[in-house]
């Protein structure tokens, strides 16, 4: 047998049909739906008199537009849009029979943290959902990705895709990292290396020691920004931690369901010499605490930088630059850790976990964020906000005069109340900093929690190793 | 769906690199609960200020761009979220052919279920026809999906690649889950099968 990438395997062992001409329909395992992408799509089967192939194996849960102030089971905390796009959920979740968590169930949260919560995210799985940060779910070895509102339609009516293969690139980091530094700053990293269009046409599986030293909260933040590469999906091979860390959960496998899933999870790796289109090797001591100056992710530098000229870039880029450096209101030449901030927000599917909010809880404990700080933490999920009251996280965050939060997308996407003002400046632990993607003329720079959290404390964007200084 | 096969239209320049799908449709209009409706405000942000006013030197408010059917547009078109809303606010504004060196891949796919041909070309082809576009209605760019070319105003003829099943779907406004739909043998088998082999699922 000819050798194989991890997504080799996965791929081959989900593929339902396939045309003279490599089109193949990709089963898919579980399909997570939220209230955003998804209206159309069911409509679109009540109007052909389709139905839903698998409800069983169909999670839907309410997240981009929910208010996450603690007033929100009161309805006027949101717009009658808000609230007819999740009443439509509700009532097609029901209709339908979905696994269905509310606004009101605790488990509710965001749909990338809630699915590996659940136990739904398993190695080896095809999971989709109609949300490019899909990716996420790869850190279990699962096949993950985005896909558009006709292709939930596709999925809800069929179980499967229609696909054509990616490319497989190798994204290693070797070694060790060093203090200080975190999952989001190597996938920033990987961003900066590859641009944003870098990963296009391909499945990027991430490995090497640094990936393997990784709790499973760093590892969905690893493969959740794959997309910011272009890349389809971001994989992990499953291992130990991957299996602890499934165990027990609601929806998988026990008894001896689990020792037969157990027997096939083990072979989910490539293979020694699998063949590989593309490969980046990193070195994990070389990987700084990173942020975005700019308004792609690609604009990403390490926290000891500059704020770089447009005449340092080449071709489209030029203009791109010069366009961020003043739709971020900077100085070409200033070193980023003189740029001043007036929001913090920590939370998202990117670093909405608990080991993310224990991060920030480790910066911030006996502190007080600056005066006049806007500062906000967003858990990831019901059960997170519960964990993180248990561990007494919850009173640090108040003490140092964070506002904390009920699950959900939050000032991520801004599609509910939590958004920046114009001009507003946020040190974000989310996704993307595009143009108005956290409000109208708002200014995103992204970076890991610890780094928000140090941010927030001083007012301006700070090297974490620096902050006791 | 509708079918694409001949265009000849007006094309506008957004040499921008980059073109996010929140740029192309801002979330604030993701809370439809529809599909149609979103051409007015596609490029919100940056066709209108704050007040709703249009933006003057915004192409698509320019009077020559007003009925462009075309983009031509830079580098990693479409890229970030998923939201197919991009591709419907694009179609309703009334283009049905976007131009660029490259596409992000949801984005790419979602065109062609709303009957939009995105076409990758080298970016030298790509600056020959963002000149061409840059003249405005007195120059019509051709596209013929059936032939895989596109014509200048000049002349010059560039020939384009697009995946055969995808050109026959959007040649013939084909529905994908129809089409799926007749191999559900194949999906009733693989579905029996895998519930033997990996039963946990």
């Amino acid at each position: 047998m000819s050798p194989k990438t991890l997504y080799d395997k996965i791929w081959d062992a989900h593929v339902a049909h396939e045309a003279d001409d490599g089109t193949c329909l990709l089963y898919i395992d579980r399909h997570l739906v939220h209230e955003v992408t998804s209206p159309q799509a069911f409509e679109g089967l009540r109007m052909t008199g389709r139905t839903v192939r698998r409800p069983d194996q169909t999670i839907a849960v309410p997240d981009h537009n929910v208010p996450t102030t603690l007033d929100r089971a009161n309805a006027a905390t949101m717009t009658e849009d808000s609230r007819v796009q999740v009443a439509a959920l509700d009532t097609n979740a029901k209709e339908f029979g979905l696994h269905y968590y509310p606004v009101s169930d605790v488990r509710q949260g965001i749909v990338h943290i809630v699915g590996p919560e659940q136990g739904w995210t398993l190695p080896g799985m095809t999971v989709v959902c109609g949300d490019s940060h899909t990716a996420t779910h790869g850190a279990f070895g699962s096949l993950a990705h985005g896909i558009g509102t006709s292709e939930v339609e596709h999925v809800l009516a069929t179980q499967t895709l229609i696909q054509k293969k990616s490319k497989n690139m190798k994204v290693e980091i070797t070694g060790k990292l060093a203090p200080g530094v975190t999952a989001k700053d190597i996938t920033m990293t990987v961003i900066g290396e590859t641009g944003t269009a870098g990963g296009t046409g391909y499945v990027i599986e991430y490995c090497g020691e640094a990936i393997r030293d990784l709790s499973m909260e760093g590892r969905m933040t690893v493969c959740n920004m794959a997309i910011e590469g272009g890349a389809r999906a971001g994989l992990i091979a499953p291992d130990d931690k991957t299996f602890e860390y499934c165990k027990g959960r609601p929806h998988a496998p026990k008894g001896a369901q689990w020792e037969a899933a157990m027997g096939w999870w083990k072979t989910l790796y490539s293979d020694d010499d699998a063949h590989w289109d593309k490969v980046i090797t990193i070195k994990g001591e070389d990987i700084a605490p990173a942020v975005t100056w700019g308004t792609s992710p690609e604009d990403v530098l390490p926290i000891t930088a500059k704020v770089p000229a447009a005449s340092d870039f080449t071709g489209g880029k030029v203009d791109a630059a010069k366009r961020a450096i003043e739709y971020m209101g900077l100085t070409e030449g200033m070193a980023l850790t003189d740029i001043e901030i007036d929001t913090v927000f920590i939370g998202s599917c990117t670093n909405g976990r608990i080991e993310d909010l224990r991060a920030a809880a480790a910066v911030l404990k006996g502190k007080k964020i600056k005066e006049g700080m806007r500062a906000m933490i967003v858990p990831g999920s019901g059960l997170v906000r519960a964990q993180a009251e248990e561990e007494g996280l919850a009173d640090i965050f108040k003490d140092a005069g964070f506002e904390w939060r009920l699950a959900g997308c939050s000032m991520c996407l801004a599609m509910n109340p939590d958004q920046l003002a114009p001009g507003e400046r946020c040190a974000s632990t989310s996704n993307r900093n595009f143009e108005g993607r956290q409000g109208f003329k708002g200014r995103t720079h992204l970076m890991s929690p610890a780094m928000a959290a140090a941010a927030a404390l001083t007012g301006r964007l700070t090297d974490i190793r620096q902050l006791d200084a | 769906m509708n079918k694409f096969d001949k265009l000849s239209g007006i094309a506008a320049p957004m040499p921008m690199v980059n073109i996010d799908t929140d740029m192309i449709i801002p979330k604030q209009f993701l809370k439809t609960i529809k599909r149609s409706g979103l051409g007015v405000n596609l490029f919100d942000e940056m066709r209108y200020d704050r007040d709703g006013n249009e933006v003057p030197d915004f192409v698509l408010n320019k009077p020559q761009y007003r009925e462009t059917q075309i983009l031509v547009a830079g580098d990693n078109f479409g890229c970030g979220s998923s939201r197919e809303h991009a591709p419907w606010a694009i179609a309703d504004f009334g283009i049905t052919c976007v131009i660029a060196p490259s596409f992000a891949d949801i984005f790419y796919s979602n065109c062609f279920k709303n009957g939009i041909l995105p076409i990758a070309l080298p970016q030298e082809q790509v600056d020959l026809l963002m000149k061409d576009a840059e003249k405005g209605s007195n120059a019509r760019i051709e596209v013929d999906l059936e032939a895989q070319t596109i014509t200048s105003s000049d002349g010059d003829v560039f020939t384009f690649q697009v995946d055969a099943f995808k050109k026959h779907c959007l040649m013939n406004g084909l529905d994908d889950i129809g089409l799926t739909m007749e191999k559900a043998a194949s999906i009733d088998s693989f579905e029996s099968a895998a519930a033997q082999a990996r039963p946990w699922v």
